[in-house]
């Protein structure tokens, strides 16, 4: 295939932010998870734990705790108030103060009609859920020192209340306390330290099961408030705790990174009587605090201060090796934090406060491959911009000639003019915006630069012409299906007459540019698309899908194209398919229009149409086998898919116009390095 | 665990004229579990619903007539079958009142069985061995029945039955031929007949009881002899087909019951599931009195499960149906429901798997903890010796060995010597299988019975169980600590070396007591040669001259250090304590008995309570032991000396942490312990410098790796790469 010039870049210092809370939706398979810079992701574990939408986060909001209500997202933090998502445009609905001070923890009962909240103040507050609104109800009896954690029994009847040195058991309908376990202290020199019940759980048999500072598991009973049984499974924190659906286990996080499960099971077989909690399992999947964990049917969730998002497969559920039954890791969004002028040779970096714009370096020289070529010129931090105000900005655009560059919050969207000339960067602020364009899921930029898109609500786009005076809104592109989700990906023709559009539903609009109209819809697939792009000739649409499946659309025949019809009755290799991270970019090859490149977290491939297609007992990775074959014998082994593992921990792969490859890496030790020390642990004789 | 239940009675029983017969031909399942249908030994068949224990219905034969076969229940057409005077085949169904009403065929030669299972048809077994489906059968009564047993030889059936698997069905049965046993096997649809010959019992007996089952695509023949054996032999169900003869079918031995005085007489077992067997007619282990129990036994583990004694005489019959045992007893037919469950022990094992069956079918070896630990079968090349040697010894000795039950009789009472020359000549002599289980049981008795008399220590006897490395500590938790009390430190060590097993406390027991001991004590004593000289060598090899290979071990210390200042040497000689350390501070065979001590598996949690046992004193002798072992490994005496067994560097530097961790307030606070401690600090210091000399090392071996195309990886770069 050939030689390809690769910028290596590895200056984008991307740091995720630690988890903090989780909640799962059982009955929607959605995973709601609230980071520490107060952002909110979804994710969709019926459809390989694709990231469907991400909630940006905002300075003076903290996350502490987060709770569904059938398909509502309520969250609590330290800032005291309580605050509803509106998941259709990504942004917090409203939010509402609880006047307890910080709130620690939220929860709903089993009903879905209540929610509670725990506050440092020491009051548990019971909120009415209304069908646009919650409205604060009454108070349970006011305790001394906060409510640190809650769980609502089943029934509804009772709350367990987590506080320092002891939980409370809460009758709901009177609000009198009725009982009052108190918990240990920490040996040693912590007795003097107060013990925080980090979590609590009450199962239906009104077994209270906490979690603590003091690193203990301990198991209470409700009825009697007698202490039934201790575990003490590390000397730091216990954190978190999650039950099980059918309540016979319980997994507990610590601060030592260690999931400890605990299976409420009779000490021997085929015996039902006597059952007890018995700790049986533990899991190292993370290196600081587990903070968060929920327990699925048939996984184990988990993250905390280390930022990645683990899902354990409980290996006894599954009969056999599957695609679910593989360990996750999940550690990069699943949509692109950067954007790349192809024309220029620029990078736009997104953090959630700034924007950072490179120029790549140059080189001169010639090398064979292998070989790293002498630096001309050093890559360049071009510019700096700190976003304004305090929400956290969702997305960004950089236009393919450089020229503009575009971000948006939930509250508004900034449009700069850049001009570079030689050394000299100019930025200027283009200062009268339409009124429509008030915030955006999505940006980009038409090819020649003289439109911008806008994702807007309800799935709509909004069409923005720029000159270089002005910008003006032009239309309103609307879908017809009348979906209201989200729009996360967007798409341009580099002839500038298509514009493609994907939503959380699945659903992949085309608009014909020219016409300002719906052109077709592109046949719904049963998974999220990751990523797709339109080639520059043939204006097919390349799309792929959460699950791996890869099709091409012409969208001018308004039919798939014969070579994704042969790739689908093939079927894709099972190495393909068996990957844990979703493509997140699609480009072409100007040059070749045979040419697709797409990348996910571990590899890039580029796929050369003309080239035939890996059958099942192909060896899939064969460039090293390749390698190894002489000149005459190669031909007879080359498959469409060739794929480079060289680069790692990938966040965007991309093919500049002048042929070179840019590969921005992150490398995952680099996080792991500027993540604070983790909890000391004693190890033999020292 | 298995449990038998309350039983009750289902029938009372007729008394037959003689003590040999039973009262019942047989017992058989009905289309509802809670059926069962009864044969008396006469003329009567009775229907009994069994939770109720009242009859449903009961069909005679005539006065004069005799039914010669239990009736069955024919599951595919409803009705029951019954043979009479040998020839005369009866089917009827539930409703019929008169059995002389019923249908009758009768055919050309003597029937033995009509056998019919779940899921079969009936067939018809004939006592010269012929086999026919019923149904053939009496579509044609007269047809010729060929004789499969030879007349002339008395051949004999002795025991028969048949089973359906995976839509083949087979009859067995079991002949008896001037002493010895063969097995048929009869495959029906395509018809093939395979006879294997049982292997003799060394007595000649015959068995008493067999019982088939099929587990895995293999049956299982199961049979026990008068002397207590209960054996297994494993059938393919898919066997070798057209294989012609007579093929010895291999057994293994799955239990050896206690049988008390005298032999088994009329006593029968029946496999409950893999693990467990019910046995009925056998003495109970504790209670000693009588025959007249049903146990059952977990075969993996060998051990009883549950008993139950039954009032009056046994006939050695029991059958086994969904969880209930019948066994006729006295003037009575009980029902005792049982119940196995597989124990956690065995789960946790993997055990619930029949271990020999994926492996080879002939023979199921009997798990031993020391295969289970250690993967392979150490008594193997030693036995082929040692049987050599045996028979030696028995050539010139010409006199029959004890087996194993007359050991153990001579253990309750018999002189230290010949225990211990019987103990040796049984060791020698048995097989590997046989040793496993009555290793263990030698060894308890000579234990308990040493507990008992304190005059009676069989030393002798004691080591050779030990050597056969059969035994482990939980087999006989008290021998260790048995030999401990009789100072016999052979045998300790023996135990320590050869027991995978140890209890921390234990351990912790022996270092107390190694430590304790006088010298003078320990010296005289001979220990195992091979550590000795081991020891002999680390003590002898600091006086050959201290040079090696430029290193100086007086300034091992400071030679490490850059700003050391070379000091002048009469003033190093005085106050170096290094000098001192070349003594050892114990004596040569307390050091043997503290290495073996170092090198048993422990885990640290569990031993640093017990070390808190340890006195100061005792403390800080083991400290200084321990240090002068280590001070002589950091010579490279370590590598001159290739032994099996000796402590590794990691083991005496973890056994120092842990006593340091168990008594680190006391030694700070003992006074004669400071010395000591200042030089372990030394020794650290000296390894952590070692440790970063090699850091340094670290460094240049790096540079060589920079030499390759460096790969390290800056912000940026711009590569070239090739994709094909």
């Amino acid at each position: 295939m050939g030689e390809f010039k690769v910028h290596r870049v590895r200056f984008f210092d991307y740091m995720p932010t630690a988890i903090r809370a989780m909640a799962f939706n059982a009955h929607t398979e959605r995973l709601a998870l609230a980071r520490m810079d107060g952002s909110v992701e979804i994710f969709n574990f019926t459809d390989h734990y694709f990231q469907e939408k991400v909630i940006p986060g905002k300075d003076s909001r903290s996350i502490e705790s987060l709770c569904w209500v059938g398909g509502r997202l309520f969250s609590a933090g330290l800032n005291g108030e309580i605050a509803e998502y509106d998941l259709e445009n990504l942004r917090p609905k409203y939010s509402l103060e609880a006047y307890g001070g910080p709130i620690w923890t939220i929860i709903s009962n089993t009903q879905g009609t209540q929610l509670a909240i725990g506050c440092e103040d020491g009051t548990v507050k019971l909120f009415e859920v209304l069908e646009e609104h919650i409205q604060f109800e009454r108070n349970l009896d006011r305790q001394k020192g906060r409510i640190i954690s809650l769980s609502w029994h089943p029934s509804g009847t009772h709350i367990a209340a987590g506080m320092m040195d002891m939980i409370r058991v809460f009758d709901v309908p009177t609000g009198h306390a009725v009982q009052r376990l108190l918990v240990d202290r920490g040996f040693g020199g912590s007795k003097s330290r107060e013990t925080v019940v980090w979590s609590v759980a009450f199962l239906s048999d009104h077994t209270v099961v906490s979690g603590d500072s003091a690193g203990k598991v301990q198991v209470w009973d409700g009825h009697t408030g007698t202490l039934v049984k201790t575990h003490l499974v590390t000397k730091w924190d216990v954190l978190a705790l999650s039950v099980s659906k059918d309540e016979s286990s319980v997994v507990a996080g610590t601060s030592e990174g260690t999931v400890i499960q605990f299976q409420f099971i009779a000490p021997t077989l085929h015996q039902q009587q006597g059952k007890e909690w018995v700790r049986t399992r533990t899991f190292k999947n993370h290196t600081h605090d587990v903070r968060a964990l929920a327990e699925i049917e048939t996984a184990i969730v988990s993250g905390g201060m280390d930022t990645h998002l683990v899902v354990r497969p409980l290996l006894e559920k599954f009969d056999e090796k599957s695609h679910a039954s593989g360990l996750r890791k999940i550690h990069f969004p699943h949509r692109n934090l950067v954007s790349c002028a192809k024309k220029v040779g620029l990078l736009l970096f997104q953090f959630p406060g700034q924007l950072e714009l490179w120029r790549l370096g140059d080189s001169d020289g010639h090398g064979k491959p292998g070989d790293r070529l002498p630096l001309e010129r050093m890559p360049e931090k071009l510019l700096l911009l700190k976003r304004k105000g305090e929400d956290h900005i969702c997305c960004s655009a950089l236009s393919s000639c450089g020229g503009w560059l575009a971000y948006s919050t939930v509250s508004c969207v900034r449009i700069y003019r850049l001009q570079t000339d030689n050394n000299n960067i100019s930025i200027t602020k283009v200062s009268k915006l339409p009124k429509a364009l008030h915030s955006a899921h999505q940006l980009c930029f038409s090819s020649d630069s003289s439109k911008m898109f806008a994702a807007s609500s309800q799935s709509s786009v909004l069409v923005i012409a720029l000159t270089q005076s002005e910008c003006k809104y032009v239309h309103t592109l609307k879908p017809k299906s009348g979906s209201r989700q989200p729009i996360h990906l967007m798409t341009t023709s580099v002839d500038g007459k298509w514009l493609a559009a994907a939503n959380s539903d699945c659903e992949i609009h085309v608009y014909n540019l020219q016409k300002l109209k719906l052109h077709c819809i592109v046949p719904v697939y049963g998974s999220c698309p990751s990523a797709m792009g339109i080639h520059p000739t043939t204006n097919n649409l390349t799309v792929v899908h959460a699950d791996q499946q890869l099709f091409e659309y012409s969208i001018v025949e308004k039919q798939y194209t014969d070579w994704s019809r042969k790739l689908q009755k093939q079927g894709l290799h099972n190495v393909w398919l068996d990957r844990d991270t979703p493509v997140t970019h699609v480009t072409f090859n100007s040059k070749n229009p045979n040419q697709v490149v797409l990348h996910d977290m571990h590899m890039f491939c580029i796929i050369d149409q003309s080239l035939p297609l890996p059958d099942q007992k192909t060896q899939f990775y064969n460039q090293m086998t390749l390698r190894s074959l002489s000149e005459q014998e190669r031909p007879s082994h080359l498959h469409a898919f060739k794929i480079c593992k060289t680069f790692q921990d990938l966040l965007c792969v991309s093919l500049l116009d002048d042929q070179s490859l840019v590969v921005v890496e992150r490398p995952l030790l680099a996080i792991t390095s500027q993540l604070p020390a983790p909890v000391r642990q004693k190890k033999f004789a020292t | 665990m298995a449990t038998l239940f309350e039983g009750f009675t289902l029938c009372g029983l007729l008394q037959t004229p003689s003590a040999s017969d039973s009262a019942i031909q047989g017992i058989e399942l009905d289309g509802d579990s809670d059926h069962a249908v009864v044969t008396d030994s006469t003329r009567a068949v009775t229907l009994y619903k069994v939770s109720d224990q009242k009859p449903l219905g009961s069909w005679t034969v005539k006065q004069g007539q005799l039914l010669t076969c239990p009736a069955v229940f024919n599951f595919q057409t409803k009705e029951y079958v019954v043979v009479s005077d040998n020839k005369v085949i009866r089917v009827w169904k539930e409703e019929d009142l008169n059995l002389d009403k019923a249908f009758k065929a009768t055919v050309s030669a003597d029937v033995w069985r009509v056998h019919s299972a779940p899921g079969g048809e009936p067939v018809v077994l004939f006592q010269r061995g012929a086999v026919r489906l019923l149904d053939s059968l009496l579509s044609a009564p007269q047809q010729p029945i060929e004789d499969i047993l030879s007349e002339e030889e008395k051949e004999v059936i002795r025991w028969s039955t048949n089973i359906v698997a995976e839509k083949q069905h087979f009859v067995l049965f079991t002949t008896e031929q001037r002493g010895e046993h063969f097995l048929y096997v009869q495959r029906l649809n395509p018809n093939t007949l395979q006879k294997y010959r049982l292997e003799r019992e060394d007595s000649g007996a015959s068995p008493l009881s067999f019982s088939a089952s099929l587990r895995d695509k293999h049956i299982n023949l199961l049979y026990l002899y008068p002397n207590g054996c209960v054996y297994q032999s494993v059938v393919a169900v898919r066997g070798p087909v057209g294989l012609e003869g007579v093929q010895a079918l291999p057994r293994s031995l799955r239990l050896r019951l206690p049988v008390g005085e005298g032999e088994l007489g009329g006593a029968s077992a029946v496999a409950l599931d893999e693990a467990h067997v019910a046995v009925v007619g056998m003495p109970h282990p504790s209670a000693r009195t009588g025959k007249d129990f049903l146990c059952i036994w977990n075969t993996n583990f060998q051990t009883l499960q549950a008993g139950k004694e039954m009032v009056g005489r046994i006939r050695g019959q029991v059958w086994c149906y969904l969880g209930k045992l019948f066994v006729p007893h006295g003037k009575a037919l009980s029902v005792i429901p049982y119940e196995c469950q597989k124990s956690s022990l065995a789960s946790a094992l993997g055990k619930l798997r029949h271990p020999g069956i994926a492996v080879s079918k002939s023979s199921v070896a009997i798990p031993s903890w020391n295969t289970l630990l250690h993967g392979d079968q150490p008594q193997g090349p030693t036995k082929i010796v040692d049987t050599r040697k045996s028979k030696l010894r028995r050539k010139s000795q010409s006199a029959p060995a004890l087996t194993v039950d007359q050991v153990l009789e001579l253990i309750k009472n018999g002189p230290v010597e010949e225990v211990r020359r019987e103990v040796e000549a049984l060791v020698s002599r048995g097989d590997a299988q046989d040793l496993q289980l009555s290793v263990g049981r030698l060894a308890c008795h000579l234990v308990a019975r040493s507990q008992v008399e304190t005059a009676f220590y069989a030393p002798g006897a004691l080591a050779r169980l030990v050597q056969t490395q059969c035994l482990c500590h939980s087999m006989c938790p008290d021998l260790l600590l048995l030999a401990l009390e009789h100072k016999d430190y052979f045998l300790c060590q023996l135990c320590l070396q050869l027991f995978p097993d140890i209890p921390e406390v234990v351990t912790c027991a022996c270092l107390k007591t190694f430590i304790g001991v006088p010298d003078g004590d320990v010296e005289m004593v001979s220990l195992e040669p091979d550590s000795v000289s081991f020891m002999e060598g680390l003590v002898a090899a600091g006086a050959r001259g201290r040079q090696q290979n430029g290193f100086s071990p007086p300034l091992f210390e400071d030679s490490c250090d850059p700003h050391h200042q070379p000091k002048p040497p009469q003033h190093q000689d005085k106050k170096n304590p290094t000098l001192q350390l070349e003594v050892c501070p114990v004596g040569l065979h307390k050091a043997v008995l503290l290495n073996e001590v170092l090198q048993t598996p422990y885990s640290d949690n569990l031993l640093v309570p017990h070390l808190k046992d340890l006195n100061a004193p005792q403390v800080i002798l083991f400290l200084q032991y321990l240090q002068f072992i280590y001070m002589k490994y950091s010579q490279d005496v370590y590598t001159q000396t290739p032994v099996l067994r000796s402590p590794t560097m990691t083991q005496i530097i973890d056994w120092v942490c842990l006593l340091l961790d168990a008594h680190f307030t006391v030694l700070v606070m003992a006074p004669n312990a400071k010395g000591l401690l200042s030089n372990l600090q030394s020794f650290v210091k000296s390894q952590v410098k070692l440790f970063s000399e090699l850091g340094k090392i670290e460094g240049s071996l790096q540079e060589l790796h920079k030499m390759k195309p460096s790969k390290d990886i800056s912000q940026y770069s711009i590569e070239v790469i090739e994709l094909f």
